[in-house]
């Protein structure tokens, strides 16, 4: 047992290095430009002239009918012999970054469709414009229904972006690989890694309930019972 | 002075509006009436172009603007034409997301530019108007539907329009909840505010209306001054549309 808090307690440390320098970042930046490709790739389907709105859903088909892992391998270990060479940080961002575009381009879809016509009636009958319409009236009510489906791709992203330790970036998870290496206490370094995923997890659902908190303080929703 | 020529609305296959000519004189109330389906909504929502029509012309005030089969008319006409008008809906449509104040603000903050302070002014003195000053910082939500519906006639009339719309504005309503909305467009319209509305509500038509304009498949059947039309309409269909609804007021 002491040899377990000992060891644990030797690579906290270098864990959560990992976790703070590559694990956060990617997950942060591929969520943030995930989010506005989503956005982009929704509004597009929703509004945008018809061959776009196919070539965005060619998109979504393409990156949700393959694994993220293969997508991660073709742009890391595929591309060079299309003579593009990208770093692994960048490769695994721009994997990542697509994967979250498509998956939130549905949800973001959805709750946009999901506000009732007559409040873009409502806008325009006071003068807006369309994008008016858009950013003051239509996504802000859209938000809040989307809190609960985009913490499910955030955290889902969280714990993706440990396929990035196989194309090479020293993220969270390999860092516990490399531990191990050395080591040879898989159990203990999985656990402990484990437990350090389920951490930030927490952190984010804990987020995701104070912000349905703040953008839902209008009212009219039904709360959810814990 | 508001004038409608021609209006022919299709939707597919279907005319909803078949040549209909209408004349608003300014300060003047309007309520269009008939049976469900006869086109008074459609009409209604061709004025502020919410519906486009498919033939005629729409004139208020000085702003005219003609319509093709076939061909859009260009967005900033739409809009210059719609800056004109004001309209209430007959299921408020507040934005959930503001408070009263913020919702009669909006249109005078985020379309016209307006400095904050001088939209909160004179979004407060509308509210006062309506009888909804005290509950300027709720949120609609928390307001029945008699209030919501007040507050959303104060954001229809922020904007200085020409005209303000009435889709329906009591049919959401229990009896109770809607005398405090009639009472506030009656006040409207004794101060001269040129009002168009769908109706059902025979006290709200009777009691504000100037003009009644009785539609039908798409078609004007009769109008005429209310007064006259509701006690002595000259035509049978008329007569007999207004017998049921005087029926369903006396239940």
């Amino acid at each position: 047992m002491l040899h377990w808090l000992t060891l644990m307690a030797g690579s906290l440390a270098s864990l959560l290095w990992a976790a703070l320098i590559f694990t956060v970042p990617l997950t942060l930046a591929s969520f943030a430009l995930g989010l506005t490709v989503g956005l982009a790739a929704a509004i597009i389907r929703l509004f945008g002239p018809a061959p776009l709105a196919a070539a965005v859903r060619f998109y979504v088909w393409i990156i949700r009918g393959t694994p993220l892992l293969v997508q991660l391998f073709l742009i890391f270990y595929g591309l060079p012999s299309a003579g593009i060479v990208l770093d692994a940080f960048p490769a695994a961002l721009i994997g990542f970054t697509l994967n979250v575009g498509a998956y939130t381009s549905e949800i973001i879809r959805a709750v946009i469709s999901s506000v009732p016509k007559g409040q873009w009636e409502a806008a325009y009958s006071i003068g807006m414009s369309w994008t008016q319409a858009m950013r003051r009236t239509i996504l802000p009510q859209a938000a809040r229904t989307a809190v609960p489906p985009l913490s499910n791709s955030f955290i889902s992203l969280v714990k993706d972006t440990s396929l990035a330790a196989a194309i090479t970036v020293p993220e969270l998870f390999q860092a516990a690989q490399r531990i191990v290496a050395t080591t040879y206490e898989p159990l203990i370094l999985y656990v402990e890694v484990a437990l350090i995923y389920l951490a930030l997890s927490s952190v984010l659902s804990a987020l995701q309930v104070r912000l349905e908190q703040r953008l839902g303080r209008y009212g009219g929703f039904l709360e959810s019972k814990s | 002075m508001i004038r409608l020529s021609n209006i022919e609305k299709r939707f597919g296959d279907v005319t909803v509006l078949k040549g209909v000519t209408l004349t608003v004189a300014e300060g003047r109330v309007t309520a269009l009436i008939g049976p469900s389906g006869g086109g008074k909504s459609t009409l209604l929502r061709c004025i502020n172009l919410l519906e486009v029509p498919t033939s005629g012309s729409v004139r208020i005030g000085e702003e005219e603007l003609t319509f093709h089969p076939g061909s859009k008319p260009n967005w900033p006409d739409v809009r210059r034409l719609r800056s004109q008008t004001g309209m209430v809906f007959q299921n408020f449509q507040l934005f959930p997301h503001r408070t009263a104040v913020e919702n009669v603000m909006e249109g005078l903050v985020t379309v016209q530019k307006w400095p904050f302070g001088k939209a909160q002014e004179r979004a407060m003195t509308l509210l006062q108007k309506v009888g909804m000053a005290h509950k300027a910082d709720a949120w609609p939500a928390t307001l029945s539907g008699g209030q919501q519906q007040r507050v959303a006639i104060a954001r229809a009339l922020a904007p200085f329009p020409r005209v303000l719309l009435c889709d329906e504005p009591t049919s959401a309503l229990d009896p109770e909840l809607s005398d405090e909305v009639v009472d506030v467009l009656g006040k409207l319209a004794e101060e001269g505010t040129t009002m168009v509305m769908a109706t059902h509500d025979l006290r709200l038509a009777s009691k504000i209306a100037h003009e009644v304009v009785f539609l039908e498949s798409g078609q004007v059947v009769e109008n005429g001054a209310s007064r006259d039309l509701f006690s002595r309409p000259t035509r049978e269909r008329t007569k007999r549309f207004i017998a049921t609804l005087t029926q369903q007021g006396q239940h």
